[in-house]
């Protein structure tokens, strides 16, 4: 159907013959480049008077072998002289060449510290934020989302209850066996109940239902937030006077509030479980004695301890999410990229809360022998 | 020329249905080589729809799509890639990928190709920004700098990047103004005169349709109801016809 690009030379002339498009010159691409190259080095006259299509991109192979001016005797219809001419007309701005610069790992590294600063204000700005919002909420208690608030309560908690569970379960009966190896060489299997005890409720627990949250919920925030920014609803809800911050960023900071110190108790209990029958079968400490014992060895303060985290972790993880969220420009790359910041700083952040809770707490419920 | 020439698109007997809704019976489409068709229909009458079954993005329920006389249903990997590299496409929202700036947009298709040097690319990209009217320095821009009309002319340089046969408009001048809408159709029909490109586009606005379209196809009831030259078409009595014919005039 479509003749293909030809190239002869005839009595001191170039004729090209056929079609010169895109797709007919691919596949001969490096022989009719050649063939080129050696009819401009002969300096005769070209005739393009046969060709059948000239498309721009053939243009362009043209006037690169032609050294982008036009050959002194040339035999072409108007219509393809004028795609040419468009080649040649094209106005191609001077190619900006990134030279390597001593200087430029000095400014990628100021570029992070002023970049970490802007994130701290960020998220002063969106925690001042929750404060106006809230004290705007005590005045007018009937504007409260109640349904929002519940809504991520249950995506957030409800529907983690089963992952948290299983990974709670798994965590506890690992502790528990490695530990009751450990043990027994000691003599010292009675020690298993306080190991757990301590270990799960004021440490593990609270730490592990963070991260799987930050994982599942905090990116889940993030990417929710973005994608309303990319497809401007959030603009659309600001345009009929509803805050967003009232509407999307305070539900989700409270329901998480809420939901994590309870997802804590939850997966803290399902591991104690894993660890107890674990026991059970390893030691044979029966269940009775190990929950009996577990009073004994573990203060409640480690309770109170463990809860409050996850209080703390739960906003921690919320207040991260929003403000990436709300970091999110219009398009796919920043949206991807907040969101992995997003878990990231949430997990960091959380374990770094994690420490300065170890610190602030060390001499509450470490039971005195 | 070869005398009988193979149709650039032919669908027969087509049927789609999406979601237990009819969205096309029995639908019958042939285009020519050289033809601007535009498709006209009310809202919801499944142009979009029609668009992305010739791109093979869409599996009909029923029936067939030829393009250059190759099936596109059943065209599986290399021919299938050949087959669409000699079409362009231009989204109803322009469906830049965000990530890159305007320039890799339109270098994109042509890097995939992997033969062409790097300097040959830049000419082009240059020459097909200048073709709508967009300055070198927006080449830099990012997609979601651009104003709603450069999106569209960005979209369009992009489309015309591999100097496709066949052209799809979804809506092209939707969002542009008056004047920018002429200089486009004014473009195409120059576009269209160089390189005997053909058109199929899809649009709302009737002076696109009377200054580009050759002939014109009326989406009505899931079935082409008409198909005509321009003018046949605009003579004849047909309520989707009367709207345009109203809309040219006011």
């Amino acid at each position: 159907m479509s003749e293909p690009p030809r190239l002869q030379i005839e009595s001191g002339r170039v004729v090209l013959s056929g079609d010169w498009t895109l797709a007919s010159i691919l596949p001969t691409l490096a022989v009719l480049a050649q063939q080129l190259d050696d009819a401009q080095k002969s300096c005769l006259d070209w005739d393009l008077g046969t060709i059948t299509r000239l498309d721009s991109a053939a243009a362009v192979f043209l006037w690169r072998t032609w050294n982008e001016s036009w050959p002194s005797k040339l035999l072409i219809s108007d219509m393809h002289r004028h795609v040419i001419l468009r080649v040649a007309e094209t106005s191609l701005p001077n190619a900006v060449h990134g030279r390597w610069d001593f200087r430029r790992p000095l400014e990628t590294l100021g570029a992070a510290v002023i970049g970490l600063f802007l994130m701290l204000r960020g998220l002063v700005v969106v925690y001042g934020q929750l404060l106006l919002d809230l004290g705007y909420l005590l005045r007018h208690p009937q504007e409260m989302p109640w349904k929002e608030v519940s809504a991520t309560i249950y995506k957030a908690g409800a529907q983690a209850l089963p992952v948290t569970a299983l990974v709670g379960f798994l965590i506890g009966v690992t502790i528990s066996y490695l530990s009751a190896l450990q043990l027994r060489t000691f003599g010292a299997d009675l020690f298993i109940v306080n190991i757990l005890g301590i270990a799960i409720i004021r440490e593990l627990g609270p730490v592990l239902v963070a991260v799987l949250v930050a994982g599942r919920s905090g990116s889940a925030m993030t990417a929710q937030i973005g994608v309303m920014r990319v497809t401007e609803e959030i603009d659309a809800l600001a345009a009929m006077g509803i805050s967003r911050s009232i509407r999307i960023v305070l539900p989700k900071m409270v329901a998480l509030t809420i939901v994590l110190p309870l997802l804590v108790m939850w997966a803290s209990s399902i591991a104690l479980l894993g660890g107890m029958l674990s026991a059970l079968l390893q030691l044979d400490i029966s269940l009775g004695f190990f929950v009996d014992s577990l009073q004994r060895a573990v203060p409640v303060a480690n309770l109170v301890i463990g809860l409050s985290k996850g209080l703390v972790f739960g906003f921690v993880i919320a207040w991260v999410a929003c403000y990436f969220g709300l970091r999110v420009k219009p398009n796919t790359e920043s949206l991807s990229a907040n969101t992995t910041a997003s878990v990231v700083t949430a997990i960091t952040l959380v374990i770094l809360v994690d420490a300065i809770f170890a610190i602030f707490t060390r001499n509450f419920g470490i039971p005195q022998l | 020329m070869t005398a009988p020439s193979i149709p650039v698109v032919e669908m027969r007997g087509l049927a789609t249905r999406i979601g237990g809704r009819d969205i096309h019976r029995n639908l019958d489409l042939v285009v020519e080589k050289g033809q601007v068709v535009g498709l006209v229909g009310s809202s919801g009458s499944g142009k979009t729809t029609l668009l992305r079954q010739i791109l093979g993005l869409l599996q009909p329920s029923e029936g067939q799509v030829r393009l250059f006389g190759q099936d596109v249903v059943t065209a599986g990997g290399e021919m299938r890639r050949n087959l669409l590299r000699r079409l362009g496409v231009l989204f109803q929202g322009g469906a830049l990928f965000s990530a890159l700036s305007v320039f890799d947009n339109i270098a994109f298709p042509l890097r995939e190709l992997r033969r062409l040097d790097e300097d040959w690319i830049r000419r082009l990209v240059y020459l097909k920004l200048q073709m709508v009217e967009l300055e070198p320095a927006h080449g830099k821009l990012m997609p979601a700098e651009l104003s709603g009309g450069m999106v569209k002319r960005a979209a369009l340089a992009r489309a015309l990047a591999m100097e496709p046969e066949l052209l799809l408009l979804d809506e092209p001048t939707a969002g542009l103004d008056p004047e920018r809408s002429r200089s486009f159709v004014a473009l195409i029909r120059a576009l269209k005169s160089e390189l005997g490109l053909t058109v199929i586009m899809v649009t709302h606005d009737p002076e696109t349709l009377a200054g580009l379209a050759t002939h014109i196809a009326v989406l009505a009831g899931g079935r082409i109801e008409t198909f005509g030259s321009q003018a046949d078409v605009m003579a004849a009595e047909h309520p989707v016809v009367e709207a345009f014919r109203q809309g040219g005039k006011g």
